[in-house]
């Protein structure tokens, strides 16, 4: 079993041509909660969320001296990450199967990458 | 057999590797479950084969012998590693291989079989970009050194095996399992896999010559693949496609030059391909699942038949374009459409539909080649000239340009 993140983007500064109507966001929000629930079944599901904007974003360095804050995200970019999953799935094809349903309930295209470990490190040290 | 064969020819040990290799690899993909550790352990046995059989002979079974090799190769690798008891364990299942291999090999049905529509599938599965697609499978399934994978795609050698490294890199990351498509998955993952091998027998009409190679191997994969998916009426479509189109080859240059259909000389057709393109092509008819493959066969098929360019069934040929658009609407598809009006209809009609067409395809030299046949037809002479320049300006192939710069000197000379 493998883990893989499904990440959707968002663009910042576009606003979004039209908000969608309210019953359309609604019925997008059954869907996903459905989906949500099959993933639990499935055993799929590990984590996600829904994701604060850029402007949110604070990036922690450590220095030579002391440790430096600075606001922003660590790209500047127009794309940043606005959600995700972490799910188990046996295989790519598995992972890619649940990314359709998953870009089908919200409409928008999802990455998939796979972990190369995942938990804590002294589980899963990276290999060499 | 006993005792001691003839020693082999070393051109003749050559081309046996070509034949298995892919066999071979897709075999100790799943015995040792990774690509690379695959393909070393081929190679090894390869090496040792070289030395073998031409001191000895090849032997009855070379497919046979060389996964036996390998599988031992690779085994005495992963002993020394931690896996070394599990693995050797799930070898020793493989004991039913020999006789699979012997019973028939490439024909035959169970494991070995499934290991090669396997790697094809694995190969072009479409997570992978297409020139990954198209690298892997001519490295995996063909045999193809890198060197000559690069030398048909006209990049260097490190830049063809980096890109091999990375497709083989996403393949384990990504964790691409090793397995035949399920009968509900087949349409989508089909597609790349048949467009990889078009692209690859494509690739090999750059250079006539040169890359004969990549044509070559292109038919073999799909025979391959016809004969372990017989039921895929596109298969055999693309099958069809492929010889009909090879079978022309021999008319298609002379001097280094191209040579149009009009103007081939059809006696040097190879009838053997066209009639078993066409035997392809009427059971696809039978069968009435039409594709995309199969009607483009088709097409190919109806030009075949003509003795000459002008007694070609053009009416027919347009029939299967539009049937063709309906289903591939693509720019390229509306192209030879109609160019198949200019011939069915007449060089005006030809005009209005490439006129029609043209915004999408401005940059693509045949379809100003196009329009300066017809204006050829017409008289317009000095149009014409303007349109085969155009297209000499825009053709990438330096044989296409060549050819070009000729249509518009002969139009010169007749001209004067």
């Amino acid at each position: 079993m493998s883990q893989y993140l499904l990440s959707t983007y968002g663009s910042q500064g576009e606003p979004s041509a039209e908000p969608p109507p309210p019953e359309a966001m609604q019925a997008m929000m059954e869907r996903t909660i459905a989906l949500e629930a099959e993933m639990d079944a499935a055993g799929t599901f590990v984590f996600g969320g829904h994701l604060h904007g850029p402007d949110a974003t604070t990036v922690v360095r450590s220095g030579d001296a002391e440790v430096v804050m600075t606001d922003g995200p660590f790209v500047e970019s127009k794309e940043h990450i606005a959600g995700f999953y972490i799910i188990n799935a046996e295989d790519l094809d598995a992972a890619l199967a649940w990314a359709a349903r998953v870009t089908e309930c919200i409409g928008r295209p999802i990455e998939v990458r796979p972990f190369a470990g995942s938990g804590r490190v002294i589980d899963h040290p990276p290999s060499p | 057999m006993t005792g001691h064969a003839a020693p082999a020819d070393p051109a003749k040990v050559e081309s046996v590797f070509r034949e298995v290799y892919g066999q071979a690899v897709a075999t100790l993909i799943r015995v040792c479950g990774d690509i690379t550790l695959a393909e070393d352990a081929v190679q090894d046995a390869f090496v040792a084969a070289t030395d073998r059989w031409r001191r000895d002979g090849i032997p009855p079974n070379p497919a046979g012998w060389i996964v036996t090799t390998a599988r031992n190769r690779a085994i005495d690798q992963h002993r020394r590693s931690t896996r070394g008891r599990e693995f050797e364990r799930d070898a020793a299942d493989e004991s039913g291989l020999n006789s699979e291999l012997s019973a028939g090999g490439r024909e035959g049905n169970g494991a070995v079989t499934d290991d090669q529509l396997r790697l094809i599938f694995i190969c072009c599965h479409p997570a992978l970009r297409t020139e990954h697609q198209v690298a892997l499978t001519l490295r995996l399934l063909g045999g193809l050194s890198v060197e000559e994978i690069a030398r048909g795609f006209l990049v260097t050698e490190t830049a063809m095996a980096k890109r091999l490294g990375r497709a083989k890199y996403k393949i384990k990351a990504a964790r691409i399992p090793y397995r035949v498509p399920v009968k509900s998955d087949l349409p989508h993952r089909l597609r790349p896999v048949l467009s990889v091998i078009y692209l690859i027998y494509n690739a090999g009409t750059d250079e006539l010559d040169e890359r004969a190679p990549l044509r070559q191997e292109a038919i073999r994969l799909t025979r391959a693949l016809a004969s372990l998916m017989s039921g895929e009426p596109e298969v055999a479509g693309l099958l069809a496609l492929l010889l009909l189109n090879e079978s022309r080859v021999p008319a298609r240059s002379g001097d280094g030059s191209i040579v149009l259909l009009r103007d081939q000389d059809r006696t040097m057709w190879d009838q053997r391909m066209i009639d078993e393109g066409h035997a392809i092509v009427r059971a696809c008819i039978d069968n009435n699942e039409s594709g995309p493959y199969q009607l483009q066969a088709a097409i190919q098929a109806v030009h075949c038949s003509a003795e000459t360019f002008e007694v070609t069934d053009w009416p027919q040929i347009l029939t299967l374009y539009d049937h063709l658009f309906s289903v591939m609407p693509s720019a390229v598809v509306a192209l030879n459409r109609a160019i198949a009006v200019s011939e069915a209809d007449g060089p005006v009609a030809g005009l209005v539909a490439l006129d029609a067409i043209s915004p999408d395809l401005v940059k693509y030299h045949l379809l100003h080649a196009a329009r300066a046949t017809a204006l050829r037809r017409l008289g317009r002479i000095d149009e014409a000239r303007d349109a085969y320049a155009t297209a000499a300006d825009l053709a990438t192939v330096a044989a296409d340009r060549d050819h070009l710069l000729l249509q518009i000197r002969a139009l010169d000379g007749g001209e004067t």
